[in-house]
């Protein structure tokens, strides 16, 4: 399998399909919570990509995801018509790709948004870099809390339900598929060598900046079409639900799930998800217990659950 | 009212809201300057100084009804104070202790993690609805000069606030407990070597940190009466602006910056009619300074710059 | 790095989500109601009170016998006085519990959130006291037991026009729906009778410091302001512009509705004026007796939040008897068809875009309390 991929992917793609043919018959509340399930794998394996593979701390994930669910939102909301008269109309077919459209257009101006950021800030490293894309993230929701064409700090409402079962798992093995086979790649092996020791990997002749940039753009892109996917999902977005907390919460997961391990932080993302809908009765519970886990775990196991160890346990603090 | 009055009183504004960050960016600047890490949960101690302030006014009230308030608002200060800094060691024991020779990353997750259990335990003992605090210090107004009005709880708190920085000063620059600290902040091996005892001094540090927090929760309570869980994420990222702006581990600078965010924030605002965008951008204000520091001058205005070695 | 792995843990995924038990509902014998409000958060005091109301007119139900037969099963969901939530608790309340029709918010940011939802399920919804107009237009699904706010802002606008006050600022939440429609249609009242708005500032919920935004209101020197946010922000906005030297009125609309406002506000609320859905003061009996009945079982008088919520319990119960059954499109025509219900807040008709058509009171604090000023007829 590990040769080729691609089967995986046809056989995930397939068995998608399968599952949500028969989504009617998963109980709605459960529904509620695979969607989610399948929105947070998403963006767990995106933020990895840039948290894991390349060691850059971003924590302004959920701004990017904000764009996406925007920039798709406004589309199916403001230029439904011209878009689908090009489709050829409003039946099923259409709908679908115009969907795909809307995600796409979702991402990419997520992914612009992560060129703008990423240039500036990725020269920056550690603490610098993770205060910097909090801040980018936080200015990202003042713009649109301050915009009114979009609902400004009320929110967005009305959005079209366009997100099916099929859809976000689809996209989350996608998302998986890419990134995962992109790091495996001779390509790839370049962020990795970022993450290990950026001096040492300039000094091999790598663009460790031009890494930390693609790295960043993906991981946008991809946090842009699960905000998509989100907003066609819940119906109703605004500005304060893609603040530094949400940032927050995405990487929670890639931390648990290990830094640098696509499966661990799939894991994660199922696990996390689920947990915070068992809590939900014992709200007042849950996020105490997920910080105290959180604590714990830095202490005890900083790699997380199935996390690349070496990277973290080599690179020592510089004492003098 | 004519605009070099508007101007002062945004101004005098701007000071009070200042004074309040710039009391939190010693905090930040203090720990980055022994530990070399960014203390997330610093603007959660400043909460908990709020809060702390809060009851211990309530539980005073039957004993000290009736002191003048000067007298009871003191206590209360001095109470709150402790108690932070108490639950800055305390944090620092358990959560950042053993992760003393980890990577960077590592513990700024911790801190992450000990913001939130903070945050969410407070929501849990205190409950999620705003309080409203008490008015330790009856309303007069001080100044109240074509059109300037300035409160007698303004001059109050930048006065205290002027009294602590010239202390903090003194014991940084004055005495041996001082001078340890700048040694470990300059190089915790040699200083090692020369008898400071590294954990008691990154105690201390975390201490007179937190300490300071507290103050800025009480005063914060004192000039804007409304407390809640949750208050202290937006006043400590701009807290922590706020140092980074002054020179992260540079003193002078924190109090500064400080002063520059909440002097420029509320001028922004203030001005935001004439300027032509909504009042709304308040709170970006300070990200944006940020982002153009770190981009221009990323060793701050009053700091140093320091060079990495491989 | 094992691929199929990953299938397979999607696979489980789906398996063990599609195996998900479902939550018991209400039963055969129970007619399940849902009830979304603000129990905590920077507006608990709305949610608790229309709360409290609503669960006094389900106890009274119930002991009465019930509705057709049944007892009525109030589940409650607090959406945390955030937005995003009470979208995720509606969705829950729906698919989990089975809830044959929905009660509430108070907050129309938050009703506007549950309605798209409500409708599409068919989910009667009646909110107690949302008054942007915004909500009841999202579909024939959503119902609204109170004025909406060009009413309200036009009842401001005549009170300030009648005070002979011609220049009047305004401060907007623009957090919130309904701040923002309230200043709205206050100012286009007030501007199209001959008055002037010397200033425009706005905050958000949650802020705590309008200083300057009360600075630069003050130097347009007005004859009173428009607060048209909520309260946990009015108390403090009074407090702040009274220190600052304002000491024109304050005016606001329902939102400023809680015990917590003067609590907050101290002195600095005296003399100000409020539009409210009722008034505790009204001596009508069926409002003295409403009175009574939650003062006795809360300790407190309750203020118009509670009112409503009790009147929206009521008159649910009210259309599920004349409709004869809780399925949905029977009892959404029902509702539709409510005239002259006899309610605490007033005689409750739903005209054609399911809005009541009610008296507007106007409220002034004095010595600490709410004080009954004047009615005002639609």
């Amino acid at each position: 399998m590990r040769r080729y991929p691609q089967i995986a992917l046809v056989i995930g793609l397939v068995a998608s399909a399968v599952v949500s043919f028969f989504s009617d018959a998963i109980d709605g509340y459960a529904l509620n919570i695979l969607i989610l399930v399948g929105i947070n794998i998403i963006l767990a394996v995106s933020l990895n990509l840039v948290n894991g593979h390349t060691g850059q701390f971003s924590l302004g994930h959920a701004g990017f995801m904000a764009v996406g669910a925007y920039v798709s939102s406004s589309l199916s909301l403001f230029a439904s018509e011209p878009i689908l008269k090009l489709l050829g109309g409003s039946g099923p077919v259409a709908n679908n790709v115009f969907f795909i459209f809307l995600l796409i257009a979702g991402g990419v101006a997520a992914a612009i948004c992560g060129l703008l950021v990423g240039i500036p800030s990725l020269r920056l490293k550690g603490d610098y870099l993770a205060i910097v894309t909090l801040g980018f993230g936080e200015i990202i929701r003042v713009v649109f809390q301050n915009t009114e064409s979009v609902g400004g700090a009320r929110g967005l409402g009305g959005i079209p339900q366009f997100t099916t079962l099929f859809w976000t798992f689809a996209i989350a093995i996608v998302t998986i598929y890419v990134i995962g086979c992109m790091v495996n790649s001779t390509y790839g092996r370049g962020f990795l060598a970022v993450r290990d020791d950026e001096l040492a990997a300039e000094a091999m002749g790598i663009n460790t900046l031009r890494y930390k940039v693609v790295a960043f753009v993906l991981g946008a892109f991809f946090a842009g079409i699960a905000g998509g996917l989100y907003a066609h999902y819940i119906q109703f977005i605004t500005p304060e639900g893609f603040n530094f907390l949400k940032s927050i919460d995405i990487v929670v997961m890639v931390i648990l799930g290990g830094m640098g391990s696509t499966v661990g932080v799939t894991v994660a993302a199922i696990g996390l998800t689920y947990a915070n809908e068992l809590l939900r009765d014992a709200e007042q519970y849950r996020m105490i217990i997920f910080a105290l886990l959180l604590i714990v775990l830095m202490i005890l196991r900083p790699q997380g659950l199935i996390g690349d160890l070496k990277w973290l346990r080599k690179r020592k603090k510089k004492t003098a | 009212m004519d605009p070099s009055a508007y101007f002062f009183q945004q101004l005098a504004n701007g000071v009070s809201l200042g004074v309040i960050y710039a009391l939190i960016a010693l905090g930040y600047t203090m720990v980055y300057g022994v530990l070399r890490f960014i203390n997330f949960a610093h603007g959660d101690v400043f909460m908990v100084g709020s809060f702390a302030a809060f009851y211990f006014s309530r539980w005073l009230t039957p004993a000290m009804g009736d002191a003048h308030y000067l007298l009871r608002g003191t206590v209360v200060l001095v109470a709150s104070m402790a108690c932070c800094a108490l639950l800055g060691v305390i944090i620092e024991f358990l959560a950042y202790r053993p992760l003393r020779s980890r990577p960077r990353l590592v513990v700024l997750i911790t801190a992450i993690g000990v913001s939130l259990l903070l945050e969410y335990t407070a929501q849990l003992l205190f409950g999620a609805t705003p309080r409203s605090f008490p008015e330790l210090i009856p309303h007069e107004n001080w100044v109240n000069f074509g059109g300037v009005v300035i409160t007698n709880k303004q001059v109050i708190v930048l006065a205290i606030t002027v009294l602590l920085l010239i202390g903090l000063r003194l014991i940084v620059m004055k005495t041996k407990v001082g001078l340890a600290m700048r040694a470990l902040s300059l190089n915790p091996t040699a200083a090692a070597l020369m008898g400071v005892n590294n954990n008691a001094i990154i105690a201390l540090t975390f201490a007179i940190g937190s300490g300071l927090a507290a103050a800025a929760g009480v005063f914060f309570g004192i000039l804007y009466p409304k407390i809640d869980p949750f208050m202290g994420v937006i006043p400590g990222i701009k807290a922590f602006v706020a140092a980074v702006l002054g020179g992260i581990g540079n003193i002078p600078g924190a109090a500064l910056g400080g002063i520059l965010i909440g002097v420029v924030e509320t001028l922004v605002v203030g001005y935001s009619s004439v300027l032509g965008f909504s009042a709304g951008y308040r709170d970006a204000v300070a990200f944006v300074i940020l982002i153009l520091i770190l981009l221009f001058r990323p060793s701050g205005l009053l700091g140093k710059v320091e060079r990495e070695k491989v | 790095m094992t691929k199929p792995c990953f299938i397979l843990l999607l696979l489980c995924a789906f398996v063990s989500g599609g195996g998900c038990k479902k939550s018991g509902g209400a039963n055969e014998n129970e007619i399940a109601i849902g009830e979304f409000a603000a129990l905590t958060g920077g507006t608990a005091s709305f949610g608790q009170s229309s709360h409290n109301g609503t669960k006094l007119a389900v106890d009274e139900i119930n002991a009465a016998g019930g509705v057709l037969g049944k007892q009525v099963r109030l589940f409650t969901e607090d959406d945390q006085s955030k937005a995003g939530e009470a979208a995720t608790v509606v969705r829950k309340m729906i698919s989990r519990e089975k809830i044959v029709a929905l009660l509430g918010e108070v907050a129309s940011s938050r009703s506007l959130e549950a309605a798209p939802i409500a409708q599409q399920a068919k989910i009667p919804m009646i909110s107690p006291a949302s008054t942007n107009p915004k909500v009841t237009e999202v579909g024939d699904y959503i119902f609204r037991i109170c004025f909406i706010d060009p009413f309200q802002g036009t009842v401001l606008s005549k009170f300030a026009l009648k005070r002979e006050w011609k220049r009047v600022a305004v401060l907007t939440d623009v957090k919130q729906d309904y701040s923002v429609g309230l200043s709205q249609y206050f100012i286009e009242h007030f501007k199209a009778n001959g008055g002037t708005i010397v200033g425009e500032q706005s905050y958000s919920s949650g802020d705590s410091d309008f200083n300057a935004q009360l600075t630069s209101l003050k130097s347009a020197s007005p004859e009173a302001i428009l607060v048209s946010g909520y309260y946990t922000e009015a108390g403090l906005i009074a407090r702040q512009a009274r220190q600052l030297g304002v000491t024109v009125p304050l005016l606001g609309g329902d939102g400023w509705d809680s015990p917590s406002l003067v609590e907050v506000a101290g002195k600095a609320m005296e003399g100000c004026f409020m539009s409210n859905h009722f008034s505790n003061e009204d001596p009508a009996p069926k409002i003295q007796d409403f009175v009574k009945k939650y003062q006795a079982k809360h300790g407190q008088i309750p203020d118009a939040m509670a009112a409503l919520g009790y009147d929206s319990a009521m008159i649910l119960a009210d259309a599920i008897k004349r409709a004869g059954t809780t399925d949905a499109q029977p009892l959404r025509d029902a509702l539709a068809k409510t005239a002259d219900f006899d309610a605490v807040t007033g005689k409750i008709t739903l005209d054609e875009k399911r809005n009541a058509q009610k008296s507007a009171v106007i409220l002034t604090i004095k010595d600490s309390k709410f004080s009954y000023v004047e009615t005002v007829a639609p």
